[in-house]
């Protein structure tokens, strides 16, 4: 109970706190300790579980992403804290705002830890929707034209894909009231688990297609995807590493929990095809649309597309094998992305500038910073020895076994992906240096850690985890 | 049920897709707010309805509640802020509505040709509503893509509010949290969207989106 509470009410007293303090070092400080308060608490619910309750539940699924989820925005909001002070010295941001911004992301925080956490449907979908609409302030916390037009595209898109998510939340209630009775307990997850055999299949298989396109255009699944480019391009640089790391994952996780309950009821359709099939598109689509990229972080959004793409489409080919590789890649890009984004953050306040033609010679008048990012590029594009090398190799090596058509495409647009990340990467690291080379207070730490595990990762995965992905990814079916 | 009951439930739910339709072809800001408030309005009334024959209790505060904040609260905070803007005046033009409401009409077949087979164990009253609703959430979708301006989708996005709204109350027994994070989500939608009329406007002197188009995609900074 003490892990819950943790998790759950750190964030919410957090928020209430920044709302009030006006010094921005300060709410830094207190934004660092809220969020490693809740990653302690995740770690108690990794060692104790508490009895799955009414309106709360702590399995072996949950876990996995609660325990990502604060683990990175602990460290982002160390790299947040620095990212600031210069935002605060250049004026793109006031104290004022700063107060905001910080109550918002732990309010942010709030929303994602209860949607992970809910036991109830329609719980769940309040606190992804509470999530939602503090990033969307967040997008647009710049007040530029075009950040105005990210949070507006953002928000309209995001609403529209939270309304058919609830849509489709309604219909599996229909679908489960004539079995499990009416009231609250006909939204609950462990019970509607427990009698899905008898629900309305027909009723389901609907009601997966609203939350598919619902909780798919959170995903950033193409062609739901027009949000996510802006969004990440014209926020604060800690709130596209938090968007990418944390917020897809969690409407990915709602997914998955449909994904189960159509899979506890015969006769309904089985979801993997549609994942793979929309997986798919999203990756061949954001593959070619990485070689046009002239915004650094518009790069690095494309590139999250495409590896959400990969995460669904391994998910949805299921099995033991493609649910456990849908893991290690989500946990491996979650974990890159960041880092390519706290690198970004400190690169683009460097050279005032996210024109990738106006950023060059990084390794030479930055090197920490320079091989810092350079790293990134390398693990995220797919290179040995990085944990994200491993896992896409297993989702292809599982993929060939039973579909090798599938596998060429996937391959084909893991490949191309790969080209057009190496040439821009090369192209920010090395050559002559262009653009303005001041010197850089960077936090290095949260990059440090965040590659340091996925190289860890990619080299040797320990024992217990992989027992606890695997059986994680048994129960996922 | 009695057939009277179920024809006036019937009745309710086919106004406010007839609402979403009427939304369809207006060219006025204030108009498409005013038909707006009406589809609010029956939705309060279908509400309380079904709160009467269901005999719940929470289904009336549910109505009370679509009423204040739906009919009358958003309705008019909108109209405060277009009348602010200056947009009153202007029209909007609305491309091609001989098409747009064909594609409406097409969209209430389709949400009727899907939901109808799949909905047999919901009881008749449920399932018209559903279908009827999806009709309303479909159209709304409709009307944001076929909208230029920034306070019409918002129109249509609260649109599609509503016939979730019509989706879950005629789904029997749904608990209250349904209802409260709809009244909470237009609430929160409003704020958000105030906030973000000002600053457009602010920004470009128009909301017109075709001017933040002008500003999309990969440009210096």
């Amino acid at each position: 109970m003490i892990g819950l509470a943790l998790v759950l009410l750190t964030p919410l007293a957090g928020a209430a706190v920044l709302a009030g303090i006006a010094d921005y070092r300060a709410s830094a400080r207190v934004n660092i300790a809220a969020s490693a308060i809740a990653f302690a608490g995740a770690l108690l619910l990794l060692a104790h579980r508490p009895a799955p309750g009414r309106f709360l539940l702590v399995d072996d699924l949950n876990v996995v992403f609660i325990l990502l989820g604060t683990f990175v925005a602990t460290t982002t909001s160390v790299f947040s804290a620095g990212y600031i002070g210069h935002e605060l010295d250049t004026g793109h941001l006031t104290p004022g705002y700063l107060r905001f911004y910080h109550a918002m992301f732990q309010l942010m925080m709030f929303g994602m830890n209860l949607a992970l956490l809910a036991n109830d449907i329609g719980v769940m979908w309040v606190a992804v929707e509470l999530a939602t609409l503090s990033t969307v302030v967040m997008v647009g916390i710049y007040r530029t034209p075009a950040a105005l037009e990210a949070a507006w595209k953002y928000f309209i898109l995001g609403s529209v894909g939270i309304a058919l998510a609830l849509f489709g939340t309604i219909l599996v209630y229909l679908a489960a009231r004539p079995e499990v009775g009416e009231g609250l307990r006909a939204m609950e997850w462990t019970v509607l688990l427990r009698h899905a055999r008898g629900f309305d299949h027909r009723l389901l298989d609907v009601a997966f297609i609203f939350l598919l396109l619902g909780y798919g255009t959170k995903v950033g699944l193409a062609p739901m995807h027009a949000w996510l480019p802006d969004a990440h391009a014209e926020g604060p640089t800690p709130i596209s590493a938090v968007l990418s790391g944390l917020l897809l994952n969690v409407a990915l996780y709602a997914l998955l929990r449909f994904k189960l309950l159509l899979a506890a009821c015969p006769g309904a359709i089985a979801p993997g095809p549609l994942m793979v099939t929309l997986g798919l598109i999203s990756v061949i689509f954001a593959a070619f649309m990485l070689y046009r990229r002239r915004d650094i972080k518009r790069l690095f959004a494309y590139s999250s597309i495409e590896h959400m793409g990969i995460i669904v489409f391994s998910f949805g080919m299921g099995g033991a094998l493609g649910n456990f590789a849908g893991l290690l890649q989500m946990t491996m890009h979650s974990l890159t992305k960041s880092a390519i984004f706290f690198s970004v953050g400190h690169v683009a306040q460097v050279k005032g500038t996210q024109r990738i033609e106006a950023i060059g010679g990084l390794t030479e008048t930055h090197p920490l910073l320079g091989w810092a990012l350079l790293g990134g590029v390398a693990a995220i594009a797919g290179l040995p020895p990085f944990g994200v090398f491993t896992a896409e190799f297993l989702v292809l090596s599982s993929t060939f076994a039973r579909q090798p058509a599938l596998a060429v495409a996937l391959g084909l647009g893991l490949l191309v992906a790969f080209g057009a990340l190496l040439a821009r990467g090369t192209e920010l690291a090395f050559g002559p240096p262009r653009g303005a080379t001041g010197p850089v207070r960077a936090s290095y730490w949260p990059i440090a850690a965040h590659l340091g595990l996925v190289l860890v990762a990619g080299i040797w995965l320990p024992g217990p985890l992989v027992a606890w992905f695997r059986h994680v990814a048994a129960m996922l079916g | 049920m009695s057939h009277f009951a179920f024809d006036v439930a019937h009745m309710l739910a086919g106004l406010i897709v007839l609402g979403s339709l009427t939304m369809l072809y207006q060219d006025r800001l204030t108009a498409l707010i005013n038909v707006l408030a009406g589809q609010s309005l029956l939705l309060a009334a279908s509400v309380a309805w079904q709160g009467h024959l269901q005999g719940s209790a929470e289904l009336y505060a549910t109505a009370a509640l679509a009423l204040v904040f739906k009919a009358i609260a958003i309705p008019w905070a909108l109209r405060a802020l277009v009348v602010r803007l200056g947009l009153h005046r202007e029209i909007e033009t609305v491309a091609g509505i001989g098409l747009t409401m064909l594609a409406g009409m097409g969209l209430i077949a389709l949400s009727m040709e899907v939901m109808l087979p799949v909905t047999g164990a919901a009881g008749p009253v449920a399932r018209q509503d559903i279908a009827l609703a999806l009709s309303v959430v479909l159209i709304g979708l409709l009307i944001m893509v076929t909208r230029r301006n920034a306070a019409s989708q918002v129109v249509g996005f609260l649109s599609i509010d509503n016939g979730i709204s019509l989706a879950a109350t005629g789904a029997r027994g749904m608990p209250l949290v349904v209802e409260i994070s709809v009244a909470f989500s237009v609430l929160v939608a409003c704020i958000v969207i105030g906030i973000f009329l000002f600053r457009i406007r602010e920004r470009f002197d128009t909301v017109d989106l075709g001017a933040l188009d002008a500003s999309r995609g990969e440009r210096a900074r």
